[in-house]
C-alpha cells in the first residue's frame, strides 16, 4: 500500500462511512463549542457535491434560506460532526449538482427516489459525552 | 502531501516524511578534513549497483550497503561510525528546517522568477509580461551584473525553514511535517532541528 495511504488510515480520527449520494437532503449535525459548552447545530440541505480527497473527503450542503442559498463544505472525517442523518433521497443523473445554484422555487427541487432505492438509513459515531442540547436552526447567522 | 485533523476538527496540511535509517559512513575532522561533519547513508542498495569506491569503502568499515549520501555539518561526539540514526532525534512540536532540491520550473520569466508586477494586460497596453529597462543610458552603458533576467529556474537546492513536527511514527520511520517540503514526491530530503 502507499504510503501516504497507510499514514492515512491511522491518523484518521473518525472511521465514517456515508450513505447518502448526491441529491440527497440531509441533516448535518454539528458541534459547536462555545467557551466549555458544547452544543450541535443541524444544518439541513440538499447534497450537492461530495469530493473524494482522501482524508480531506468532503460534502457541499445547500439550502435556501430565506430566499437566500447558504452551502456549507463539511469534511465527513472531521470530529467536530456527530452525525449525518439522511432525510429524503433524491434523484440525480450527475456527481455535481452545481446548476441547482441558478434555480429557486420549484424548479431547484429533485424528485424522490422510491422504492427500495430510496430507503432511508442512518450513519452516526458514538457520541463521547452527551451532546448538550440541540438547537433548531435556531444560530445560523444567515437566519 | 496530506491533511491531519485534530481533535477540535482543525486541520493541518502536511507532508509524509521517511526519515532513515541513516546509517553513519564517516565522521569527518578538522584535523583531517580541513570540516567537521558527519556523512550519512540511506536506502539500502544491492551491490550491482553501487560503483566500487563506494562499496569497497562500505565494506572495509563493515557497513550494509547504502546508495544515498548526505552530509551534515553537525558534529556529535556520541555518534561512531556505524551508529544508526532514525526518525526518533525529533518529537511532536519539534521545529525544523527541511533542504531538497526544489520542482524544476525550466526556463521562467521575470514574473514567475523574481515575482516582477509586470504591466497591464488591457487597455491598449502593449506591455504584458517583459522584465522592461535592463539598465540607463550613457553611464553605466552596460547591464549590471546580477540584474535579475529570465532564466531557469527551480530545481535547486533550497531549505525551508521553521516547519513544526506534527507526528512521529517511530517504528515506521515516519514523520508528518507542517507543510510543504521542496521537490517531489520521493525526492530526497533533509531535515534537521532548527
Amino acid at each position: 500500500m502507499d504510503i501516504i495511504q497507510s499514514i492515512e488510515k491511522e491518523i484518521k480520527p473518525v472511521d465514517r462511512k456515508i450513505d447518502f449520494s448526491v441529491g440527497d437532503t440531509v441533516k448535518v449535525h454539528y458541534r459547536i463549542v462555545e467557551g466549555n459548552r458544547e452544543r450541535t447545530q443541524i444544518f439541513e440541505g440538499i447534497v450537492i457535491a461530495i469530493d473524494n480527497k482522501g482524508l480531506g473527503k468532503n460534502v457541499t450542503v445547500r439550502k435556501m434560506s430565506f430566499d437566500i442559498g447558504v452551502e456549507r463544505i463539511f469534511p465527513i472525517f472531521s470530529p467536530r460532526i456527530a452525525k449525518f442523518e439522511v432525510v429524503r433521497k433524491g434523484k440525480a443523473r450527475r456527481a455535481k449538482l452545481y446548476f441547482l445554484r441558478e434555480r429557486t422555487g420549484k424548479s431547484a427541487k429533485l424528485r424522490e427516489k422510491r422504492g427500495k432505492s430510496g430507503k432511508l438509513g442512518e450513519i452516526s459515531v458514538p457520541a463521547e459525552g452527551a451532546p448538550a442540547e440541540t438547537s433548531e436552526q435556531g444560530t445560523n447567522p444567515a437566519e | 502531501m496530506t491533511q491531519f485533523i485534530q481533535e477540535n476538527g482543525t486541520v493541518i496540511p502536511v507532508t509524509v516524511c521517511e526519515l532513515g535509517p541513516c546509517v553513519v559512513v564517516q565522521k569527518k575532522s578538522v584535523e583531517k578534513d580541513g570540516y567537521s561533519a558527519l556523512k550519512f547513508g540511506y536506502a539500502d542498495a544491492k551491490e550491482k549497483h553501487l560503483v566500487k569506491p563506494i562499496k569497497d569503502d562500505l565494506k572495509k568499515k563493515n557497513l550494509p550497503l547504502k546508495r544515498i549520501f548526505t552530509e551534515v555539518d553537525v558534529f556529535d561526539e556520541a555518534l561512531e561510525v556505524g551508529s544508526v540514526v532514525s526518525c526518533t532525534i525529533f518529537a511532536e512540536n519539534d521545529v525544523v528546517n527541511v533542504s531538497g532540491v526544489s520542482k524544476g520550473k525550466g526556463f521562467a520569466g521575470v514574473i514567475k522568477r523574481y515575482g516582477f508586477g509586470g504591466g497591464r494586460k488591457t487597455h491598449g497596453s502593449n506591455f504584458h509580461r517583459a522584465p522592461g529597462s535592463i539598465g540607463a543610458c550613457a553611464y553605466p552603458s552596460e547591464v549590471w551584473r546580477g540584474k535579475k533576467m529570465p532564466g531557469h529556474y527551480g530545481d535547486k537546492r533550497v531549505t525551508v525553514k521553521n516547519l513544526k513536527v506534527v507526528k512521529v511514527f517511530p517504528e515506521r520511520n515516519i514523520i508528518l511535517i507542517s507543510g510543504a517540503v521542496p521537490g517531489t514526491r520521493n525526492s530526497i530530503i533533509t531535515v534537521r532541528e532548527k
